[in-house]
């Protein structure tokens, strides 16, 4: 079942902003005329295989290509040492702190493996196949070096993840609410609190799994070098090419064409990328690289993988006076693009929508034998969220509390907002009664506890728990002088144009680069609205730096509430210049102009004109007005001044077979506020995607290691990711509190269910099995662990 | 993705087969004969197999299909899963295998995959061996020296690993009829798509609220298909209960020693076995 709340009654005089349109663009990728890189064929075309390393660690101590050379359609064979002067080393855009330290990173290694699956050579043939068969006849000689995979362990440097580095520690990061001034001093809360709670959770490694693997093709043969890539970030990677490789910018031309999926996984600039660049252009002709499954698994930057451990302090009565967060995280082997900046990213949430007096966060980002991690949907939040509403039930636990009242009794009422919070950051709105009224209207709370109680009084072997989770996540990424203020490299603003065609339709240029997230869709119904045309006479383009010459892509949340914002703002522009030039046609004065479905009336009379008579005049240019430029087009770029804060209440009714440990999620609600929403297929689409990947780290996937480094889940037998078989029917519903950070009241909505789904079944799985003695499960709450936890707690007769 | 290269031959009969299998033999050529191709190809793929030649059964009429006999019924082996799934003579005569064919993989493979591959393939994991076993099945090879028929218990050897020699081909599976019985396949995985962690075939018959006769097999507690000899005989001549089927059930461990993985440890297994093997019976028993 899903209901809408009604649109707002700004949104309801405007007949696209509201309305469940299909999508746009499916209609060419579900009948095969879809247009991934994987398909494109040039002329002459070579094919690129990656040499790995089967080592987590080791010094390279030769490496034989004779035979691969010699193979059948091979052409070249290229290793770290060949291209050493010109493979620069791959960006790290987000150092945390000055000191930050990271090690040199070649897309090719040199010298020194770090973890398994580091391209050690790169084959260039004729086809896929003659260079898949020469990667076999590469002999690389290894001289192995202790490994290092475990993160408390690495934190200790008893064992190094690289031999040039001197720790394992890259930096660390600190906020404290006393020191910074919006809050109190954790130390005094947590010694004059009547109830501290202290626990160690682990978010495990993920990965990213998206539907495409990553795909490369490089043309070196025109003006421009360009690049085709299955990437999210088209924009930041041309300028990171030009920076790595020391080609002029204007020389770089990339395009990112249809994307299937990329959940942060595609945020990325790869070595596969630069390997392809510099291949293509030893070879002077164009060439493509594909990546298997297999290495998409391997090698793609995975998510997560951080311990948090946390202290949170309380009266008796449940007021919240402290939370203290001390994590390790993960970065793997190498700083990648945002590596470093993703626990950072989770700072400012861990106090959610809770009014904490005091604050701490400490993070220390250790390096590991592991491929390095990076964005994954959610990036930072989803860690903070699990870890704030996991602690809000053990301390509801600790003092006998409902675990929502004690939320209740902590969050930001709906009359407290603006609101800044004890990290520093500004809510602007926010109901969060308002949203978890209604979740427990739709779950029916209270029934759902009394079938809780009578499954425990009849001992009944399938347990009953309900999960709650409250959260809210910073959206729209990003004010640019906040990014700045975190040394990120970048600014966070977002570019569009429109342009009226001469024949009266609508071509609108966007920065943010769609990969499933339906922009061509929702872009269209903003713009007819804002113009008064048809939403089929708007055609929307993106992805290729030669057409969308500016932008910073889609990441984050932030292609509605940023990109959105600029594509109106360009809009705008357009209405605007239009008024002049029909003021001149009409011999009217620009005053007298009404402007309404899609063209200007003289006020008071019939004579009006239409924005594509406007922009044919314009084109012609017979009888423009003096000093305006003959066409109608605009340009706009809009620098968020907040984040949007979306919130929201979920909900999970979850089963847990006792005798089999088995995990069902029998009833899922989620009450999402998103603010003004623009088209309610869309969200559906996100939030029910956002929701499994949410219950998906939950339940069922985590990237595993043995010990000598080596993925254990490198495949989808072993590396579980649900189907829709195994997936609940979800209740979703709305709230609006509408954004007053930008003009629509958006919010965004492309995270949101994977931050706050997570939490919600853990903590359901622990509320099915609390009074059995259980504790604490790590994720995934496996079947195997889930009875695990059942029996030792049987030997420990319940208490801990 | 890509497998090595590698020859290909899509002969028509038996025979041809055999010869190309004698011949490849002689020249010290490893062979790969190539049924559904849902374990085969992937595996190529991956490269952990790289024959010099696959020998495609696809044209092979003579493999597919089931056929009725006095007391048994003899199954190509090239039948695919989905007409093991929905074959009437099956559902009549042998639910057992009926039932499980259906919990094989998805559509797809269940379409493309046959009966006899993945007897012959012997994944432990797999759902075919288990079910094939409890019903005392008889596996007929062709070789050079003629036809060869060998016993279910004597079938499966290891992991991946069967009776059948290098020249030779699993030609037919000849299953003694089980009708009016009770049956039932307990799969538990993960997730929907998932080889079992462990699965309980069982096949039950009851006389006035007694259980005359049963058969259980195990997959995945051993490199090979298991009978649950323990329990068939503590439920024989017990009454069709919850007691009695949890008492007899809580022997499916014995004498099994199943692998830890990913999914489970051993311990786990061995627990799984006993509360899956109760599920199965009472399905079976119609309880």
């Amino acid at each position: 079942m899903t209901s809408t709340t009604e649109s707002s009654p700004a949104a309801a005089q405007k007949p696209e902003i509201g309305k469940a349109r299909l999508r746009k663009e499916d209609a060419h990728l579900i009948t095969g005329r879809s247009r991934f890189t994987d398909n494109m064929v040039l002329p002459g075309m070579l094919h690129l295989a990656m040499v790995r390393s089967p080592f987590a660690h080791a010094k390279i101590t030769g490496i034989n290509v004779t035979a691969a050379k010699s193979s059948p359609g091979v052409l070249a064979v290229l290793t770290g040492a060949d291209v050493a002067q010109e493979q620069g080393s791959l960006p790290n855009a987000w150092p945390v702190t000055p000191d930050q330290k990271a090690p040199a990173h070649p897309s090719i290694a040199v010298d020194e493996v770090a973890f398994a699956g580091e391209v050690v050579a790169v084959i260039i043939a004729r086809s896929v196949a003659a260079a898949r068969d020469a990667v076999e006849l590469v002999d690389v000689d290894y001289e192995e070096l202790p490994v290092v995979l475990d993160l408390e362990e690495a934190f200790t440097d008893q064992v190094l993840a690289h031999s040039t580095l001197d720790s394992n520690k890259s930096a660390t990061w600190i906020f404290d609410s006393a020191e910074a001034g919006t809050g109190t001093s954790i130390a005094d809360a947590l010694a004059n609190s009547e109830v501290v709670v202290e626990r160690t959770l682990y978010q495990q490694r993920v990965i990213p799994a998206f539907m495409e693997p990553r795909s490369i093709v490089v043309d070196p043969t025109g003006e421009q070098l360009t690049m085709w890539s299955s990437t999210q970030i088209p924009h930041i990677l041309r300028l990171m090419l030009a920076l790595t490789l020391g080609i002029p910018e204007s020389k770089v031309r990339v395009i990112a064409p249809d994307v299937g999926g990329g959940f942060g996984g595609k945020l990325q600039v790869t070595p596969e990328e630069i390997i392809t660049v510099l291949a293509a252009r030893r070879s002077g002709k164009p060439c493509k690289f594909t990546e298997t499954r297999s290495e998409s698994l391997q090698v793609g930057h995975h998510g997560r993988a951080q311990v948090q451990r946390l202290k949170i302090s309380a009266t008796k009565e449940g007021i919240v006076t402290g939370l203290s967060v001390n994590l390790l995280a993960d970065m793997g082997a190498y700083l990648g693009l945002i590596t470093s900046g993703i626990p950072i990213l989770g700072a400012f949430m861990y106090n959610s929508i809770y009014k904490f007096p005091a604050y701490r966060f400490e993070c220390n980002n250790i390096f590991t034998n592991k491929p390095w991690t990076d964005a994954y949907r959610g990036a930072g939040r989803p860690e903070a969220t699990f870890a704030i509403e996991r602690m809000m039930d053990e301390l509801a636990t600790e003092l006998g509390m409902d675990p929502l009242e004690l939320r209740a009794k902590n969050w930001i009422r709906h009359d407290e907002f603006p609101f800044t919070t004890v990290a520093g950051l500004e809510y602007d709105t926010g109901n969060y009664e308002a949203a978890t009224d209604k979740a427990i209207a739709l779950f029916d709370y209270d029934g759902m506890r009394d079938e809780q109680k009578r499954r425990r009084e009849n001992n009944d072997p399938v347990q009953l728990g309900i999960g709650i989770s409250t959260f809210t996540e910073m959206c729209g990424l990003a004010p640019s002088r906040v990014l700045g203020s975190l040394n990120y490299a970048a600014g966070g603003w977002e570019h569009a144009q429109v342009r009226v065609l001469p024949t009266g339709t609508i071509e609108v240029v966007t920065g943010s680069s769609a990969h499933g997230q339906g922009h061509e869709t929702a872009w269209s119904q903003l713009v007819a609205d804002r113009l008064g045309v048809p939403f089929e006479n708007i055609q929307v383009l993106h992805g290729d730096t030669a057409i969308s010459q500016r932008g910073l892509d889609t990441y984050g949340s932030r292609s509605l509430s940023v990109g959105g914002m600029a594509v109106l703002a360009a809009a705008d522009k357009v209405i605007e210049k239009a008024r002049v030039i029909a003021a001149h046609m009409m011999e009217a004065s620009e005053g007298d102009l009404e402007f309404a479905n899609g063209s200007f009336t003289v006020k008071g009379t019939e004579q009006s004109t239409t924005l594509g008579e406007i922009a044919f005049a314009a084109f012609s240019a017979h009888n423009m007005p003096e000093g305006v430029e003959p066409n109608l087009d605009s340009e706009a770029t809009f620098d968020p001044v907040n984040f949007s804060y979306p919130h929201g209440t979920h909900l999970a009714a979850i089963e847990v077979d006792t005798e089999t440990g088995h995990v069902n999620v029998l009833k899922y609600v989620c009450v999402d506020d998103i603010g003004v929403v623009v088209n309610p297929v869309l969200v559906e689409g996100q939030v029910h995607g956002g929701l499994a990947q949410g219950i998906s780290q939950a339940l069922y996937e985590e990237a595993v290691y043995d010990d000598a480094g080596t993925l254990v889940s490198g495949s989808f037998v072993d590396y579980l990711v649900p189907g829709a078989p195994d997936l609940p029917h979800y209740i979703t519903d709305r709230t609006e509190t509408p954004a007053t950070s930008n003009q629509l009241g958006a919010k965004g909505v492309g995270e949101a269910g994977t931050i706050a789904s997570t939490p919600a079944i853990v903590n359901g799985v622990l509320d099915a099995l609390r009074h059995l003695g259980v504790k604490d499960i790590k994720m995934p709450c496996t079947p195997s662990r889930v009875w695990h936890a059942l029996e030792e707690a049987k030997t420990t007769g319940g208490m801990q | 993705m890509i497998p090595s290269a590698f020859d290909y031959a899509a002969p028509s009969t038996v025979e041809e087969v055999l010869a190309m299998l004698a011949a490849a033999e002689s020249a010290g050529d490893e062979v790969k004969l190539l049924a559904g191709g849902q374990s085969l190809l992937p595996v190529m793929k991956l490269r952990m197999a790289d024959p010099a030649l696959v020998i495609d059964l696809g044209k092979i009429s003579e493999l597919v299909g089931v056929s009725e006999q006095e007391d048994t019924l003899l199954i190509g082996a090239m039948t695919p899963h989905h007409e093991i799934a929905t074959n009437a003579l099956l559902a009549k005569h042998l639910p057992l295998l009926h039932k499980a064919a259906a919990t094989v993989a998805d559509p797809q493979v269940r379409h493309r995959g046959t009966f006899g591959g993945a007897l012959v393939h012997a994944d432990p994991a797999g759902d075919m061996p288990a079910p094939v076993l409890a019903t005392g099945a008889t596996f007929i090879l062709a070789g050079p020296r003629g036809e060869r028929r060998v016993e279910a218990s004597d079938f499966f050897q290891g992991y991946f690993t069967t009776a059948v020699a290098d020249d030779e081909i699993l030609t037919h599976i000849q299953v003694p009829k089980f009708t009016g019985w009770g049956a039932h396949y307990e799969k538990f995985t993960r997730v929907a798509q998932q080889w079992s962690i462990v699965a309980v075939a069982a096949m039950v018959k009851i006389e006035d609220g007694t259980f005359t006769r049963a058969r259980l097999g195990l997959t995945n507690m051993a490199s090979t298909p298991l009978r649950a000899t323990a329990v068939e005989q503590a439920l024989v001549g017990s009454n069709a209960t919850l007691e009695s089927i949890t008492a007899a059930c809580s022997l499916a461990a014995e004498g099994t020693e199943p692998a830890s993985d990913l999914n489970g440890d051993s311990t786990y297994r061995k627990h799984l076995s006993t509360v899956l093997a109760k599920r199965a019976v009472l399905a079976a028993a119609g309880l």
